[in-house]
């Protein structure tokens, strides 16, 4: 990829960035359409990505962002006020921004986007500049472009060099044109610089002027007028407060990226490119390291006001600059695999200089040891990422379905700062969709339903995160009709998840939605209600190592959480051995270890554990090691969801925190073993798919006795394994 | 200075464009031989973790340099036992690529002898019968000092599809000798 094409590529991704900033803007002025500080929030976006577009030539991009500009521009002013129409129209135009977007970066150009395109245009106009259609097409990024229109009054200043006449010119030729350029209301002349009468030649000119016009023109237009003199006579245009003030918010609002003052004051109007280049030759002339914005205050050819701004505006932009950086993510997971491997030599350096007992070798490595502690513990915090902009996502979501249904809801979001991995964000945001939907749908009641039950008509379904021991709770909370407790049973009775009348306690009734096939929605719509919903929830909040809870009170609604470890990098296990290998149990899974009652004899496969029944699967058996069993064996007492059972395995060594290795392709149909991991020996130890092993043991069984096989009612026969995702795969 | 680097290039143009290099090693006494560009190195045998449940040629797994390699032993992937380990086993490493992804594996062999020339005029073409191992197996037959080398088709031998589908149908096997036994029973 050449440097060109990155730097499209930063274009489209900034691009999209500015999109979901757009989106965010819109719902927040939905709700409160004086909020200033958005307003130019939003504004600024849109600006952004037409300034870019333009740079790089993308005129389907620039030209329709401009169209919405031009609103937007109106709204800023307070010309219009936002209301519910325009923001859905807002909202569909950076739809079709997001899909020029897509379309330009496949470098294709499809006919309905451009009607479609054409369509929003059409619509736009209603809230478009009274009477006057909006151009279809105008040059981006210019600060003409954004001309608001109104005449304003401008004061030129100008001193004709002595030998204009000389050169055939006259100054009242240069008066008149500047007459088309708009009134002129005042002109004095000067005459201060007029010699005696003795000495007075009438070949040369003394005079000077002071002009006073109103026009709408830009400060360019004048310049330009005075094109034929500029080597021989000093300008100096001064603007008005209210053109000062229209250069202010050009240069407020307008993206800085890396340009310089002088190019900052070129767009935004404040100088022209002329001045600009005469200040830089009288800066090299002086040999001064005058910054570039004293001399053309100094040329008076800027005020200070504005570029004090243009400074600060830049300083900004560096400052935004230096707090973040856009690393690829690839080069961070790199970063952290080595990090890992670091954790690992370092272990074995300590091992080794244990074995040595050499006190002062002992301590060195431990400080070595702690120190690649911290690095990795930094390494994966630069991974971590904020929740918010994921729970974010959800506004637009919850609008658009809310309307859909016909009901109030808001959304409401806290906890929005809790960080986590990465990679853990990215794959939680489809269950956490599945999950909101669903709370829309069936649980929040019609207004008209609320109102009866008592309550108020609008709706609250709230997103909230929070850190707790190691892991991050993600909650989904509505204040709907709740969980109907009787109709689940019903239902787990019909569909035979459950033995008919038997009784479970509120939270394992209210568990029970997460089963395959189950559905309690009556009226499939297009948004849940498949019966394939809340298995897959489950199973991928599974898959990420995390599981799912839901408590629901009658009436007052539903809630459920989602408990998540925060980074998938790192497992905390507990490592065991089993013949001649050690193996890692994921320490969330133990419940506890106890020793394997002697006298058990070997054909048994459960134990009587405080007067419970534990079936246990001898580790030895599954693995097929032949070695003779130590004289005591252990047995880890794990739980795969509300079952218990025992893996019995030689020794016990204890937690561990490790990073997890991924055992490739060619292991993907083994059943088991979920993963891999180093020990400080260098040797590699295998990590135990608890769930996977237990699932095979009872499918084993079950063949034996002929009977059809239900180990858990939550997994279907062809459970899949619980794959552990890792970094670097 | 001109004509020593004319001739240097002159010289061997004719025999290199046709002719390729490849490392030659013992499994069970029988030569073999992959072309080196897809060896990523040769490592002593030691440390393997074995994994349970696979079949008998995939040996195990070892750390490369904090990267989780599975190994392959050879002789048992032709059909043959399991290798035994001696002094000079030795752990060559190879990428492969599959669906588009490349791949790391280890083959297990007893012992590793050259690297070779082997002009393409000296290949032939893969006998259809005759050879100990499976005909997709072999890319050709190498003329190396009057005998023959089997030249390896790694990209079929190392087949990660196909050793992973022996997996599950290992699994799928012991299955049906449980409903078997069942039957019996």
């Amino acid at each position: 990829m050449n440097e060109y094409e990155q730097a499209q590529q930063t274009f489209f991704e900034e691009s999209r960035d500015m999109l979901r900033q757009i989106e965010d803007a819109l719902l927040v002025l939905e709700s409160d359409p004086h909020d200033d500080e958005t307003l130019n929030a939003l504004f600024r976006a849109a600006h952004t990505i037409k300034g870019s577009a333009g740079l790089f030539g993308f005129d389907r991009i620039g030209g329709f962002t401009h169209e919405v500009e031009t609103v937007l521009d109106r709204l800023r002013a307070g010309a219009i006020t936002l209301n519910g129409d325009l923001a859905a129209v807002l909202l569909l135009c950076g739809d079709h921004i997001g899909q020029l977007l897509v379309e330009t970066a496949a470098a294709e150009e499809r006919a309905e986007t451009n009607a479609a395109g054409a369509d929003l245009v059409a619509r736009l106009q209603a809230w478009g500049p009274e009477g006057k259609p909006v151009a279809a097409a105008t040059k981006p990024d210019t600060a003409q472009a954004a001309e608001a229109g109104g005449a304003r009054p401008w004061h030129i200043s100008v001193d004709f060099g002595p030998s204009v006449f000389r050169d055939g010119m006259d100054p009242l030729s240069f008066l008149r044109y500047l007459g088309t350029k708009g009134d002129v209301i005042g002109v004095t002349t000067r005459i201060g610089t007029l010699p005696d009468a003795d000495q007075f030649d009438p070949e040369t000119c003394h005079l000077g002027f002071d002009i006073l016009l109103q026009g709408q023109c830009t400060k360019a237009d004048l310049t330009s007028v005075f094109d034929f003199v500029k080597d021989d006579c000093t300008l100096r245009i001064t603007p008005s407060d209210a053109e000062r003030s229209r250069w202010l918010e050009i240069l407020r609002t307008m993206p800085v990226q890396e340009r310089r003052i002088g190019e900052l004051l070129v767009s935004c109007g404040a100088i022209t490119p002329d001045e600009l280049v005469r200040a830089l030759a009288r800066q090299d002339r002086e040999g001064t390291s005058r910054p570039i914005g004293e001399v053309l205050v100094a040329q008076r050819a800027v005020p200070e006001e504005v570029l004090q701004v243009a400074v600060s505006r830049q300083k900004e932009q560096r400052g935004e600059e230096s707090r973040f950086i856009r690393v690829q993510a690839d080069k961070l997971d790199s970063l952290i695999t080595l990090v890992g491997e670091l954790v690992i030599a370092g272990a074995s350096a300590n091992l080794l200089a244990r074995q040595t007992t050499n006190a002062r070798l002992l301590e060195s490595t431990q400080v070595i040891t702690d120190l690649v502690e911290e690095i990795r513990n930094g390494a994966l915090q630069m991974r971590m990422v904020q929740i918010g902009e994921t729970f974010n996502r959800f506004r637009r979501v919850v609008r658009d379905v809310s309307r859909e249904l016909g009901k109030q809801i808001d959304l409401v979001i806290s906890g929005a700062d809790t960080e986590l991995d990465k990679s853990v964000v990215e794959k939680i945001a489809d269950p956490l969709m599945h999950l909101v939907r669903n709370a829309m749908d069936h649980g929040i009641e019609m207004p008209d339903v609320r109102e009866a039950a008592g309550k108020s008509r609008g709706s609250v379904l709230r997103l909230n995160a929070f850190h707790d021991s190691g892991s991050i709770v993600i909650e989904v909370i509505d204040d709907g009709k709740g969980l109907d407790r009787n109709r689940i049973l019903q239902k787990a009775w019909e569909r035979g998840l459950i033995p008919p009348n038997t009784e479970l306690p509120d939270e394992e009734v209210f568990n029970l939605i997460f089963m395959p096939g189950f559905s309690t929605a009556e009226k499939v719509t297009s948004l849940s209600g498949r019966g394939v919903g809340m298995d897959v929830v489950r199973r991928n909040i599974e898959a990420l190592r995390g599981n799912v809870r839901l408590s629901s009170r009658p009436g007052e609604g539903t809630t459920v959480s989602i408990r998540l470890p925060l980074t998938l990098a790192i497992i905390d296990g507990f490592l065991v051995t089993v013949g001649p290998a050690s193996y890692v149990v994921p320490l969330d899974m133990v419940v506890e270890c106890i020793e394997l009652p002697a006298g058990t004899p070997p054909g048994a496969s459960y134990l009587n554990l405080r007067g419970e029944v534990l079936p246990f699967l001898r580790m030895r058996e599954v693995f097929d090691v032949d070695a003779p069993p130590p004289a005591h064996e252990n047995v880890v007492v794990v739980r795969n969801g509300a079952m218990r059972a025992g893996l019995v395995v030689d020794r016990l060594l204890g937690e561990f925190q490790t990073v997890i290795k991924p055992l490739g392709k060619l292991f993907r149909n083994l059943q088991g073993i979920g993963g891999s991991t180093i020990l400080g020996t260098g040797e590699v130890a295998l990590i135990l798919d608890v769930q996977a092993l237990i699932d095979s043991a009872a499918r084993a069984a079950a063949r034996r006795d002929g009977q059809p096989f239900r180990a858990d009612p939550g997994e279907t026969v062809t459970s899949q394994r619980g794959e552990l995702i890792t970094l670097g795969e | 200075m001109t004509r020593i680097a004319a001739g240097a290039q002159s010289a061997p143009v004719a025999a290199s464009a046709v002719s390729r290099q490849f490392l030659t090693f013992v499994l069970g006494g029988e030569m073999y031989a992959v072309g080196i560009l897809r060896i990523k190195e040769i490592i002593e045998f030691g440390a393997l973790t074995a994994v349970p449940m696979m079949p008998s040629f995939i040996r195990g797994v070892i750390n490369l340099r904090g990267a989780v390699v599975p190994v392959v032993d050879l002789t048992a992937r032709f059909g043959g036992g399991p290798t035994k380990i001696g002094r000079r086993t030795c752990i060559v490493i190879i990428e492969i690529e599959a669906d588009g992804e490349s791949q790391v594996v280890g083959i297990l062999v007893d012992a590793v002898n050259e690297v070779l020339d082997i002009a393409d005029s000296d290949i032939e073409p893969a006998p259809s019968f005759g050879t100990r191992i499976r005909p997709d197996f072999v890319a050709g037959m190498g003329k190396v000092a009057g005998s023959f080398v089997i030249l390896l088709d790694v990209s079929r031998v190392l087949a990660v599809d196909e050793m992973a589908s022996v997996v599950a149908s290992a699994e799928a096997a012991g299955a049906v000798d449980a409903a078997d036994s069942a039957v019996i029973h």
